[in-house]
């Protein structure tokens, strides 16, 4: 990715060199890849956690780590995976392509651009610095829910405001994505002739910008509950400790579609191209996609079907929740009759892609079935959840990811990344992680909590299963990340349209991209 | 609509936000050291605060030379207009998230806790009964009285909606090219904002002084001072904004045709008018 | 063990109910995986480039579309139709023989017969509390019933619909037996409603499923289900100076307030 800097450096007007350049920069490629870099390290940050939580779960007994320091393990490892790496990603990927896609010079707001991605260094920084303050840093869960979130150490009013920043940056990233798509298209590219990829990436930001401020809203009672002596979340106040799990999961639902979507219009946008096949329904992508967002805020309480809600409303969350089906088995089948009767290939992207349509569903199909209220008084909070959410997360987001960078490196370095290098991580990433999640359903089925550090001896075989694939998986990813230094490096050098199939604008102007692309708007057929 | 007209300008690097990422970090280690009663908190809640505000004068100098030297396309311009609408937006949420647990409390958990729900009244809160306004179950001891919307809240209801029409005024007369009634109606629309938050601010000292009304008064107390200093603290802002965009409006700075600065902060304006009808009706007067 | 595989079936209507939920639901969605996934293999080896084949060029079918829309619709009216019958049955507490109030405190359980002066704490087991330390060195294979086993049990009566009311003392707890069928939040200040009634005596292993603090792995739940007389007898037996004992011990602080004080 470095590769691009020395070409264009003599015609970067602004001058700054070395650092500055990145610290400074207003370029949506420059920020991009900042934001792509970041979400790698962070992928590998919170892997290293992920690990820990598998080491401890290893064997029972408590080998590694006090218990304490699992829950923080656990609830950083989902801080960060989701804020720090897939949020990010999906913000960098928009950055460097949004604008090559839709034809326009830059993002709408260079500037502020800049902004949104330096804060996340701040923000995480303040995060992880928790971890090493007296009392130690969260460990009530991603979810946060007090009371239990309300007995965190000296380090709590800094998780919270780690977050607010976090929500801060999401927000001003999705300003921009909406400015861009709606204001710097080229002439002749119609919403209804965007790429898929935007088209996802615009109801993405929606949802961002929707949801974002009312999680900052929920922290924020939160703080004020444990320094203000307001009564939000305690019933001896007048309040309740299940109204702040109604705001969080007001966000938190649309949160996990924020981090599905961007991946359907990856998938849909590299299908097509390995079966040299225009994409099956556009139009109906694009109506599903809308549909799965709207449905997004009306499905929350599925994740509270045991607090005691009214019966009402466990139907209502149900039913809801279980329409989302309709949408997301469209986006699935379009994308089978997408590839069928094309004339395919497999590079890594499609490799990926391909994964991620079966391992995606997968994970689809058992979130249908935790969506079923009285199968969820047994399903909930035990590993099954577990093995769902990482089955949409990991083989959904994080798989999407990597066929997006495979996809478009030669676009960033200019030169082919290793395909056989390539293919050896695509099998041992797709075969480990299987391994490392799978038996998490029977787990979870069998009635392993989540959460815990130590566990009854039963389900001692299949954690010892999960936990040798949750290794492997992790040391898969080094082959990615060798892979991407390598390809920065040098390489075959990439055509302007580097796979034969790929359609989009994106592929009308040189590998690497220059440093500015579009600065008069191309001709849309 | 969807066109770049001629090439559309993309500011040179800037240093504006990485300092704004360090005043803002600066402000928040500062805060959360001072809410863990750490003595250096308040001096780097200051620096932060200090370093923000350098940060937006600064940033917003740049944006004002590069609007005045002409920078700004029409479609720079409607950046800027999409930006503004969609922060408003993110705006309307975060209000939402405390008008939710209003409602929340109001028709769900206090009716729960006072009979609506028989056991959950019966075995924890020995058949209380509630109703709203309440401190909770916990709090019965606690004597408050609620905060009507007479007199206070409807005056300053009627302060921001004659606000709303002042900013109105201005923004034609700016339309018109009338400077001398554009700059009167702007400093009448700052006026009124700052007496709002005079208001407000009396109306705090009463529910303190005099109505033992405070933030921790149970979850009345929490919705209250929550929602409506929430809206307060977007009315200073917005007077603020206005003060300066004022200023601006006597630089010349804005020209009939083009003026996107004045608008949005006249949305913002509007926005905080509305927030306030909002809570005038959920809290005062229901 | 690796034969553990799927969902207790477990020892109460309820608890079929769901299973059958569970796996109708379950084998609907594999045969939806091997049609949907059988296309896409169908189709990825006939139709590579390698096999020298000619890509199509449609991209559009409204009537395939309406179809693929649709029968997904149906297949999801025919699950919560009985979805919904189960989760009504499940929500109606009425007609209970007795009740049993449950409270989740960091780390342990208290029960409390309602109406019957019986209550007490259930906490981990000493031997696995033993075992469970950081390096303690203890191999948890040769603790009996390692993490799921308690000090005092819910002694219970088959055949009987025992109503719960379940609330927490601190932080959010959720009380869960998957024998039962189901797990329901304990939530502070707030009392959660639920029944159960178990077909056969036996001894059933659950534990706390909300994260609760550091502890919450360390929280089980043990019932002991056994016949109407022999609860009688159990009963009476608790109501007496045993009883009594367990009684002033919760008030004026063994364990259970020392660590709610030390909070
Ligand atoms: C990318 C993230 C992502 C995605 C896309 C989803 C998708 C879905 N999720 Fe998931 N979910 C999470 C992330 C995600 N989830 C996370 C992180 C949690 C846990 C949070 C926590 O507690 O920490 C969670 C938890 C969670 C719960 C709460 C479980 C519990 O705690 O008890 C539920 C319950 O309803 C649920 C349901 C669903 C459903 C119905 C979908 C649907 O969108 C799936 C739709 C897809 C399909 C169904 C497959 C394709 C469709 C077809 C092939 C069509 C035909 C099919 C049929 C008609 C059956 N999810
Ligand atoms: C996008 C989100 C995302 C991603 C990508 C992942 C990725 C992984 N997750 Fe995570 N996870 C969550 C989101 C995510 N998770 C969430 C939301 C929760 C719920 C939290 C909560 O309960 O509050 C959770 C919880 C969770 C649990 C349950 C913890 C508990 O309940 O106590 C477990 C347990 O196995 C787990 C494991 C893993 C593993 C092994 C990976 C792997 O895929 C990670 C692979 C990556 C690496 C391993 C890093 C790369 C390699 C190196 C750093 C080099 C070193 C490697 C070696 C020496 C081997 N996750
Ligand atoms: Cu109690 Cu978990
Ligand atoms: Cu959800």
């Amino acid at each position: 990715m470095t590769a691009t800097t020395h070409d264009d450096a003599h015609h970067h007007e602004a001058g700054y060199g070395g650092l500055r350049r990145w610290l400074f920069t207003t370029n949506h490629k420059d920020i991009g890849t900042l934001y792509l870099l970041w979400s790698l390290a962070m992928f590998l940050v919170g892997g290293a956690m992920a690990l820990v939580i598998r080491a401890e779960l290893f064997q029972p007994g408590l080998q590694v780590v006090d218990p304490y320091f699992f829950n923080q393990m656990t609830t950083n490892h989902a801080l960060v995976m989701i804020f720090g790496a897939v949020m990010p990603a999906f913000t960098g990927l928009a950055n460097w392509m949004i604008p090559l896609m839709v034809g326009a010079p830059d993002m709408a707001l260079p500037r502020m651009n800049n902004w949104s991605f330096w804060l996340l260094p701040f923000a995480f920084a303040i995060l992880l610095a928790t971890l090493f303050m007296p009392g130690g840093g969260a460990a009530g869960g991603w979810t946060m829910y007090p009371p239990l979130m309300l007995q965190t150490g000296d380090a709590f009013p800094f998780i919270i405001f780690a977050i607010h920043i976090m929500g801060i940056s999401s927000i001003m990233g999705s300003i921009n994505v909406i400015a861009t798509i709606l204001n710097m298209r080229a002439p002749g590219m119609t919403l209804m002739k965007m790429p898929l990829f935007v088209w996802t990436w615009l109801i993405t930001a929606y949802l961002m910008i929707a949801v974002m401020p009312v999680l900052a809203g929920a922290i924020t009672m939160l703080l004020t509950d444990q320094y203000f002596g307001t009564t939000f979340f305690s019933a001896a106040g007048g309040g309740d400790p299940v109204l702040y799990q109604h705001i969080f999961w007001f966000f938190g639902h649309p949160e996990v579609y924020i981090l599905i979507l961007p991946a359907f219009g990856i998938v849909s946008t590299i299908i097509p191209t390995f079966a040299r096949k225009p994409l099956f329904g556009y139009s109906s992508m694009v109506y599903a996609t809308a549909s799965i967002a709207f449905l997004s805020f009306i499905v929350w309480a599925h994740h509270m079907f045991t607090v005691g809600m009214p019966l009402a409303g466990e139907l209502f969350f149900m039913y809801a929740t279980m329409l989302i089906a309709v949408p997301t088995g469209v986006k699935v089948f379009n994308w089978v009759a997408t590839m069928w009767r094309g004339a395919m290939t497999f590079e890594t992207p499609m490799l990926f892609a391909v994964a991620f349509v079966i391992l995606f569903t997968i994970g689809g199909f058992s979130g249908l079935m935790l969506a079923i209220a009285p199968a969820d008084f047994q399903y909930h909070d035990t590993y099954f959840v577990v093995a769902h959410f990482h089955y949409v997360l990991v083989t959904g987001a994080i798989f999407a990811i990597m066929a997006a960078a495979y996809y478009w490196l030669p676009k960033w370095t200019g030169h082919m990344y290793d395909e056989r290098l390539g293919q050896w991580h695509f099998w041992l990433s797709t075969i480990t992680v299987n391994v490392l999640f799978f038996p998490q359903h029977f787990l979870g089925l069998a009635g392993m909590p989540r959460r815990i550090p130590d566990y009854s001896v039963q389900f001692a075989d299949w954690n010892l299963v999960s936990s040798l694939g949750g290794f492997a998986f992790g040391l898969s990813q080094l082959i990615f990340v060798w892979l991407v230094i390598k390809c920065a490096r040098g390489g075959q050098r990439a055509e302007a349209r580097a796979w034969e199939g790929a359609e989009g604008l994106e592929w009308e102007v040189p590998s690497p991209a220059p440093h500015h692309t579009f600065d008069t708007p191309p001709a849309v057929r | 609509m969807a066109q770049a007209q001629g090439s559309y300008y993309v500011p040179h690097g800037s240093y504006w936000p990485i300092v704004g990422s360090v005043g803002i970090t600066s402000l928040v280690v500062g805060m959360g050291l001072y809410l863990e009663g750490s003595t250096w908190g308040p001096y780097l809640l200051a620096l932060g605060a200090a370093v923000l505000v350098v940060m937006i004068v600064g940033w917003f100098g740049d944006v004002i030379r590069e609007g005045v030297g002409g920078l700004y396309s029409d479609q720079v311009d409607r950046s800027f207009r999409w930006g503004m609408v969609w922060f408003i937006f993110s705006e309307v949420m975060f209000f939402g998230a405390f008008f939710g647990a209003l409602f929340y409390a109001r028709t769900l958990s206090v009716p729960w806790l006072s009979g609506a729900d028989p056991e959950t009244s019966r075995y924890i809160w020995d058949s209380v009964v509630l109703n709203w306004p309440t401190a909770g179950p916990g709090n019965t001891a606690m004597e408050f009285e609620p905060m009507g919307p007479w007199p206070l809240p409807t005056i300053n209801t009627l302060i921001l909606l004659t606000s709303g029409v002042t900013i109105t005024i201005a923004h034609h007369a700016l339309k018109a090219n009338e400077r001398l009634r554009l700059i009167g109606f702007m400093w009448a629309t700052v006026a009124l904002g700052t007496l709002f938050i005079g208001l407000q601010a009396y109306e705090y000292y009463e529910a303190y002084a005099h109505l033992n009304l405070r933030l921790d008064t149970g979850i009345y107390g929490s919705t209250f001072f929550m929602l409506t200093g929430f809206h307060g603290m977007h009315v200073l802002i917005g007077t603020i904004m206005l003060a300066v965009i004022t200023l601006r409006c006597m630089r010349g700075h804005f020209r009939p045709e083009a003026h996107f600065g004045f608008e949005g902060v006249a949305w913002y304006w509007h926005f905080v008018d509305v927030v306030w009808l909002g809570l005038y009706i959920f809290v005062y007067i229901l | 063990d690796f034969g553990l595989l799927n969902m207790t079936e477990g020892v109460t209507e309820s608890s079929r109910q769901i299973y059958d939920l569970h796996m109708r639901i379950f084998w609907i969605t594999v045969v939806i995986g091997l049609v949907v996934f059988g296309a896409m293999f169908y189709s990825m080896f006939r139709h590579r480039k390698s096999r020298g084949v000619k890509p199509a060029q449609f991209h559009h079918s409204t009537a395939v579309e309406i179809v693929w829309t649709v029968i997904p619709l149906i297949i999801l009216v025919s699950m919560a139709v009985p979805a919904t019958r189960v989760l009504i049955d499940l929500e109606d507490t009425s007609d209970a023989e007795m009740t049993v109030k449950v409270t989740g405190y960091q780390w342990f359980w208290g029960y409390e017969y309602m109406g019957e002066d019986v209550q007490f704490f259930s906490r981990l087991d000493e031997a696995s509390n033993r075992a469970r330390q950081l390096g303690s060195g203890i191999d948890p294979s040769s603790v009996d019933n390692y993490l799921q086993n308690v000090d005092r049990r819910l002694v219970l009566p088959v055949d009987t619909k025992i109503r719960f009311l379940i609330t927490a003392e601190d932080v959010i707890h959720s009380w869960w037996v998957p024998d039962l069928g189901w797990k329901k939040d304990a939530i502070p200040g707030f009392v959660n409603q639920t029944w159960t009634v178990i077909d056969e005596p036996g001894v059933y292993r659950g534990r706390c499923a909300e994260l609760c603090g550091r502890d919450h792995g360390f929280m089980p739940v043990v019932v002991e289900a056994v016949a109407q007389d022999e609860y009688e007898q159990w009963l009476a037996g608790q109501r007496g100076d045993d009883g009594e004992a367990a009684r002033t011990a919760a008030v004026d602080g063994d364990d259970a307030g020392a660590r709610l004080a030390a909070r």
